[in-house]
């Protein structure tokens, strides 16, 4: 498949949203985790809010309210939840992904291109943990475009890692970034039946 | 913060390196000197409960059961994720997965989705669930 063109499939806009305290149909019986990481400031929570169905919570995983989870859901049908989580960017805060790492079956870095270095961290315990990730650069109206494979290059990445580009801000831009995300495991998912991934 | 022209992330030497010293960093004082807050994956490893993981209430709540829990037990009359509860009731996500703890022991809750078990669905994806979640995020 070719990343280098700069496209996501476009998608009508979303169903009114339900109340943020709308429970889950009493048939919900399997949830899947994904992850929402990258830099501080990058976008994630607004990410994760514009692909959720509920509102955007924020769980909070420590003491300060800088120390707090994002939450988006996505019910698919009525048993299968896709569940968003956007862990705190700041990397003196990373040893809260610790815990949200494990059972994740995929990871978004979203990246802002004119500060890519930021994302290293993210991407290094991505792969580290074997978690399967898609990077998409989250455009910023001032940030300059950088070539797919400018970015490819910088953030070191294998070419079977999808890139993309995409406007947290839009509900059908971030749910294209989950379904690249998605598909992208669903590609690779029999050949990963066997871990783990990555020699360390 | 100050960043340099970064080189490639394959030619910044001991990368990994550093990435762990940030986190050491922020396990020894994210917070001034208040010394270590437990890691949240160290409460987690002790339980059951992943942030995704499903929870509902089995029964209404007992007079004796403590108000927390209680509000605890009416939140979930549906089923909701452990991330969701947190949110919901302003608690902090390590009272929530303790509080869940006692209910659960106590037969007042059911869960979908334990840690074990996502960690394990993680690990072997299901092709089925992940062409379930294609569709449904087209269908949007």
């Amino acid at each position: 498949m070719d990343y280098s063109v700069y496209e996501l499939p476009s998608l009508s806009s979303p169903s009114p949203r339900p109340s943020p305290r709308d429970p889950l149909p009493d048939s919900a019986e399997r949830s899947v985790k994904v992850l929402v990481v990258g830099g501080f400031g990058v976008g994630k929570t607004t990410l994760v809010g514009s692909a959720s169905e509920i509102r955007p919570l924020r769980a909070a995983a420590g003491t300060g309210p800088r120390v707090a989870v994002d939450v988006g859901r996505v019910t698919c049908g009525g048993r299968l939840v896709l569940y968003l989580f956007g862990p705190p960017g700041q990397q003196h805060l990373w040893f809260l992904l610790d815990g949200v790492l494990d059972g994740a079956i995929g990871a978004v870095v979203l990246v802002d291109t004119r500060r890519l270095h930021d994302s290293f961290p993210a991407v290094d315990r991505l792969e580290r943990g074997g978690v399967p990730f898609v990077v998409a650069a989250n455009l910023f109206p001032d940030a300059p475009l950088c070539p797919a494979g400018d970015l490819r290059a910088t953030l070191d990445l294998p070419g079977s890692v999808p890139v993309v580009t995409c406007d947290a801000r839009r509900p059908g831009s971030s749910r294209g970034v989950l379904l690249t995300l998605l598909r992208h495991l669903h590609t690779t998912a029999p050949r990963r039946n066997t871990p783990p991934r990555r020699a360390m | 913060m100050q960043h340099p022209d970064a080189p490639p992330r394959s030619a910044r030497p001991g990368r990994e390196e550093r990435t762990a010293r940030a986190a050491t960093a922020g396990d020894a004082d994210p917070r001034g000197g208040q010394g270590p807050p437990a890691p949240l994956r160290l409460v987690a490893a002790r339980t059951a409960f992943d942030l995704a993981t499903l929870v509902f209430a089995t029964s209404a709540a007992p007079a004796d059961l403590p108000p927390e829990q209680a509000a605890l037990l009416r939140a979930c009359a549906r089923p909701l994720s452990v991330a969701e509860l947190s949110a919901h009731l302003g608690l902090p996500l390590r009272t929530v997965v303790a509080l869940l703890g006692e209910l659960h022991a106590r037969g007042h809750v059911e869960l979908r989705g334990t840690r074990e078990e996502q960690c394990r669905a993680a690990s072997h994806p299901d092709p089925t669930i992940l062409k379930a979640l294609i569709d449904g995020l087209q269908r949007l």
